[in-house]
């Protein structure tokens, strides 16, 4: 058993008014030094794999097909056993 | 089975020491635990009404057009052709208070299972709103909280909202009323009832997996709300309108088969209901197995199971041998459908795990021998007091141009786009008359029919008077469907009100109720169903007695459709209805005099008919251009929206030297409308609402894009751009805190 | 004409575009199921449909371009027939890589349903055709996600095609940045593919195609698919 953590985010080119919302909220509340805040998806995938090459490769194509979308979003995730 | 009598469990299930003796004796044993716990969620206020069943029998439920009046889980009305309209309104108000967003998104949820499960295709919500003020920070959280999950379960379940009402006052703060009512179309051969009919036909659950969510959520509503209900949270339970529409369309899809005997949605008190209800209306017993039920934890026990309130449930009896049939429709939309117990002749409610029995009930006494209370009402000591006050001597505000303006930016009468903007109110294409007017008007495709919708209550008139306030409520909203040409034909109510152990609540509820009774009576819109909820209080402190009233009406041909806005240049204005001395109970008088007092505006129920008698057949007769009630703000503020929705202005006179200028612009008597009508039809306009002993007065004419009031002391002389601008401005600004 | 309208799990505008093309255009129309491996008929036009498609879970349209019917949809439309995407069938279009681009959240982060002004900005498309060039419609939205964004590149390539087929504009049809509610780039409404036979459009015309709604403008998307097919025309040709 594996466990990959993805975290999915919007390109740097790409707005992000969910972000904006954020910044605002946290400098309204006395967070005045936030210089910026970008909103992104955390996932968590369980998946059976023989190794953690196998489940690499595997995770890797998820991120490709579904879980982003490389017009306006980049990926990254963590492999982490049992 | 083991029983846990220690510390009084009853107690902390919310159950009376008396109830618990009752249970003792109904089972002739002690209860065990599962069995407390399906007692206590089905002998709450919330599922069992027992505080108010007394009084919501005067209720008058009965008329030619009724197909199923209250005890389904939708009252159902004829329409002709075959058709009927299915319809109710429900509270979320306390989930909402906690979970704005999932406490709104799952009052709307339920109330739409409500609809399909009587085999009608929902085709409109609507959604009455109260909250605090909104210079509170938490009352605009909440207020933004409720219309995004209003909008988040709507929207995607692919419903228009296309209608409502939203109010702002300080009773509202810590508890927030939220109902949402729904509305459907049915044939009438479709018409589908939760009951569990045919000894040996299977149950099954079907739709989403069963989750700890929302245990004991029935219970929770029946009590007041206070700092430790924050603490509460997992009471709320999450919506997933994908999710239902799924099992909408496949339960759609399962009543047009016709092998569903009976259907139940699973809401408050889950399994625990929706099988008690149906053997009980079914004369039967339910025999089940829990072991059976698709869960989505693991490890969940029997009283676990029995009450929990997982969203997007039914229960379904459908006729023995049927069962693949029912499974294949399910499957095809990916969704569970699992035979989980039996139709028996024995009464009982019986649940096992496995082999064994975990609770075994007689099915009627969960739902039908539940204690009533009779309880004691008594009118609160300084209301005679409040009513008394002296508005006669009051002083008549410097600058009515700046009152007027003032009053059209106070929240609970802006305009509302901000929130219905948020709602996807097309969806369908069936809407006719969007949010913002009246009365909401959906077509019904393949008829010449539309139906009109609405839902109305002015709880500062209830307060002052409850009485009054209850007829007002109902006639306010039959006036709203006339106004669009639609025949008032059947009401839901949903009773908001606080603490009913508390005699001057049960009062409030009382009178309210003998109101309500009464209005229904004279227009001949019988109560088809609703809902109570009471402990509307934060730290002891009721909300305003809020008995929303929601009505559905019939138009015979879309087409002659009528709207709020003044359409063409030189249509003359009239006003229907006469002109008092009522600034009792007015927004005018909260805002420029700070007062909340006097008597609420009178209703007098004969004049009422006959101003809908005739509105109805101006509009039939095509002899008007436009109609609009009066209500919150006056004949100003009406004017006002008249002008606003057509960006057609007015000039207007008005004569009247009798009354002072604050009560003739900004008085809230009731049993008025405007209309505008084409100068060749004017004396047909003024001979019909003689020939209905109605008081008829010219008010000015339609034209260009100003609206001016002149009056013998006053003058209102402003663009469409500048009202529009405060009218429409004053929530988002509002908003951005 | 035989049009098609596609049903993924929760779509729910499948109905008013089915009771347009059928009842308003007395077209012949069926339902596809999206888990259908194949089309069991000829057609001449397929519509997606607007709606939550798997309840917009993940990103809108993203789990909705692996339906099994959507392998016949691309082909269908890589051979050239005409595909309409409305709102969220907008969205799975981009998700399937039938158009560039993508629709992200409106910019102020709520959902919004109203009347708005579009520019036809080329009438040149069997989508536009019964449009005049630079017409101005009123046709309502009703979206979450609907804010276009490409990249600078690809937003080059659709202005140099005549691929922005709609843009939000004033009612005098200046597509000035105030119409431009969603935060789309350079206000765009609606695109179509480099071969002209595939239309992405965020605002929805079946729900202005009859009197009794208000307006039927939007209807001429509809009529000018039926004119284009009956003219027999296929794009370059």
């Amino acid at each position: 058993m594996y466990k990959a953590l993805v975290y999915v985010t919007l390109k740097p080119s790409i707005l992000d008014p969910q972000g904006t919302a954020v910044k605002k909220g946290l400098e309204s509340l006395g967070f005045s030094d936030v210089m910026d805040v970008r909103v992104g998806k955390y996932l968590e995938v369980s998946l059976e794999a023989e190794d953690k090459q196998e489940a690499l490769t595997q995770v890797e194509e998820m991120c490709k097909k579904l879980l982003s979308n490389p017009v306006i979003e980049d990926y990254c995730f963590e492999l982490v056993e049992g | 089975m083991e029983s846990k009598t220690d510390n009084k469990p009853w107690v902390e299930l919310g159950l009376t020491d008396y109830e618990y003796e009752m249970i003792k004796g109904i089972l002739s044993r002690e209860p065990n635990y599962v069995e407390l716990g399906m007692f206590s969620v089905m002998w709450s206020e919330h599922c069992s009404y027992k505080n108010s069943r007394p009084v919501l029998k005067t209720f008058p439920t009965k008329g030619a057009q009724v197909l199923q009046g209250p005890g389904e889980n939708a009252g159902v009305i004829d329409i002709g052709d075959g058709l009927a309209v299915a319809f109710k309104v429900e509270s979320h108000n306390h989930p909402s208070a906690i979970e704005p967003y999932q406490g709104a998104a799952t009052g709307v949820g339920g109330i739409i299972r409500d609809v399909f499960t009587m085999g009608a295709r929902p085709i409109a919500l609507l959604n009455s709103l109260r909250f605090g003020s909104l210079s509170s920070a938490r009352s605009r959280y909440l207020f933004n909280g409720v219309v995004s999950g209003i909008a988040g379960y709507g929207n995607c379940i692919g419903i228009p909202t296309v209608g409502g009402e939203v109010y702002f006052h300080p009773s509202y703060e810590g508890n927030p009323i939220v109902n949402a009512m729904c509305v459907g179309i049915l044939e009438h051969k479709d018409l589908a009832k939760g009951v569990a009919s045919g000894v040996g036909n299977p149950v099954m659950v079907v739709g989403a997996k069963t989750g700890r969510d929302g245990i004991c959520g029935a219970s929770f509503a029946s009590e007041e709300l206070n700092e430790a209900s924050e603490e509460k949270r997992p009471a709320v339970q999450v919506g997933d309108p994908f999710m239902e529409k799924l099992l909408m369309e496949a339960c759609l899809e399962l009543i047009k088969t016709g092998y569903v005997v009976g259907m139940q949605d699973m809401g408050a008190a889950g399994l625990t209901s929706s099988s008690c209800e149906m053997a009980s209306k079914g004369d039967t017993g339910i025999e089940m197995d829990v072991a059976l039920i698709p869960r989505r934890e693991k490890g969940m026990n029997p009283y676990e199971i029995m009450l929990s309130e997982s969203q997007e449930r039914m229960l379904v009896v459908p006729m023995k041998g049927k069962e693949d049939q029912v499974k294949s429709i399910f499957k095809k939309w990916g969704l569970d459908a699992v035979v989980v117990g039996i139709v028996t002749d024995d009464g009982i409610l019986r649940i096992k795990e496995g082999e064994k029995v975990v609770a075994e009930i007689p099915a009627k006494a969960l739902t039908e021998m539940c204690p009533v209370f009779e309880r004691e009402a008594k009118m609160p000591e300084q209301l005679a007091e409040i009513q008394k006050c002296n508005l006669g001597e009051l002083p008549e505000p410097t600058n009515y141009q700046k009152t007027f303006l003032d009053l059209l930016a106070r929240p609970t009468i802006a305009s509302k786009e901000w929130v219905y903007e948020q709602y996807d109110y097309m969806v369908g294409i069936n809407t006719v008359v969007r949010p913002g007017a009246d009365a909401a008007v959906v077509r019904v495709k393949g008829t010449k029919k539309g139906i009109a919708l609405t839902i109305d209550c002015n709880s500062r008139y209830v307060y002052l008077n409850p009485y009054v306030g209850g007829k007002i409520a109902v006639s306010e909203a039959a006036r709203n469907l006339v106004c669009t040409g639609a025949k008032p034909l059947g009401v839901t109510d949903c009773i908001n009100f606080g603490n009913p152990e508390k005699p001057e609540i049960f009062w409030q509820f009382k009178e309210a109720a003998r109101g309500i009774g009464e209005a229904c009576r004279a227009l001949n819109t019988p109560v088809t169903g609703g809902n109570v909820s009471f402990y509307n209080e934060t730290k002891g402190e009721a909300v305003f007695p809020t008995p929303t009233v929601g009505m559905v009406g019939l138009i015979d041909d879309i087409e002659k459709v009528c709207t709020l806005s003044f359409k063409n240049q030189d249509d003359l204005i009239y006003l229907l209805g006469e002109n008092r001395d009522e600034l009792g109970g007015s927004e005018f008088l909260v805002m420029y005099h700070g007062l909340e007092a006097g008597m609420p505006p009178d209703l007098d129920l004969e004049k009422e008919t006959s101003l809908q008698e005739c509105t109805l057949k101006l509009i039939k007769e095509d002899l008007i251009n436009s109609a609009h009630d009066c209500s919150e703000g006056g004949l100003s503020v009406a004017l006002a929206e008249c002008c606003l929705a057509g960006g057609m202005g007015a000039q207007i006179r008005l004569e009247e030297s009798t009354l002072r200028p604050s009560s003739l612009l900004f008085g809230e008597t009731q049993s008025r409308i405007i209309i505008s009508v084409s100068r060749e039809n004017a004396d047909k306009v003024k001979a019909m609402a003689q020939s209905h002993s109605l008081p008829i007065t010219k008010l000015g004419v339609a034209q260009g894009k100003s609206l001016v009031i002149n009056g013998n002391s006053f003058t209102i002389n402003l663009t469409l751009n500048e009202i529009e601008a405060r009218y429409k401005g004053a929530i988002p600004c509002l908003m951005k805190g | 004409m035989k049009f098609a309208v596609i049903v993924f799990p929760g779509s729910n505008c499948d109905a008013d575009c089915f009771h347009v093309v059928k009842e308003v255009m007395g077209q012949e129309a069926d339902y596809v199921w999206h888990q259908d491996q194949t089309f069991k008929a000829q057609y001449d036009c397929i519509v997606l449909p607007g709606g939550f498609s798997y309840g917009d879970y993940l990103r809108t349209g993203s789990i909705a371009k692996f339906s099994p019917i959507m392998i016949e949809v691309i082909k269908f439309a890589t051979q050239g027939g005409l595909v309409l995407g409305i709102c969220n069938g907008f969205q799975i279009l981009t998700e399937a890589g039938l158009l560039p681009g993508a629709l992200v959240r409106n910019k102020d982060l709520k959902f919004v349903c109203k009347d708005t002004f579009l520019k036809v900005e080329n009438n040149e498309t069997p989508f536009t055709l019964d449009y005049t060039q630079g017409q101005v419609i009123q046709v309502p939205v009703a979206h979450g996600e609907g804010a276009y964004v490409c990249d600078e590149a690809t937003l080059e390539k659709l202005k140099a095609n005549k691929q922005i087929v709609f843009r939000y504009s004033t009612s005098g049809g200046e597509t000035s940045p105030e119409c431009n509610f969603n935060g789309s780039s350079d206000n765009i409404a609606g695109i179509i593919n480099e071969k002209g036979n595939v239309l992405g459009m965020m605002p929805h015309p079946e729900r202005c195609a009859e009197t009794v709604l208000g307006n039927d403008l939007g209807k001429h998307v509809f009529t000018s698919i039926v004119s284009w097919l009956k003219g027999g025309r296929r794009n370059g040709e």
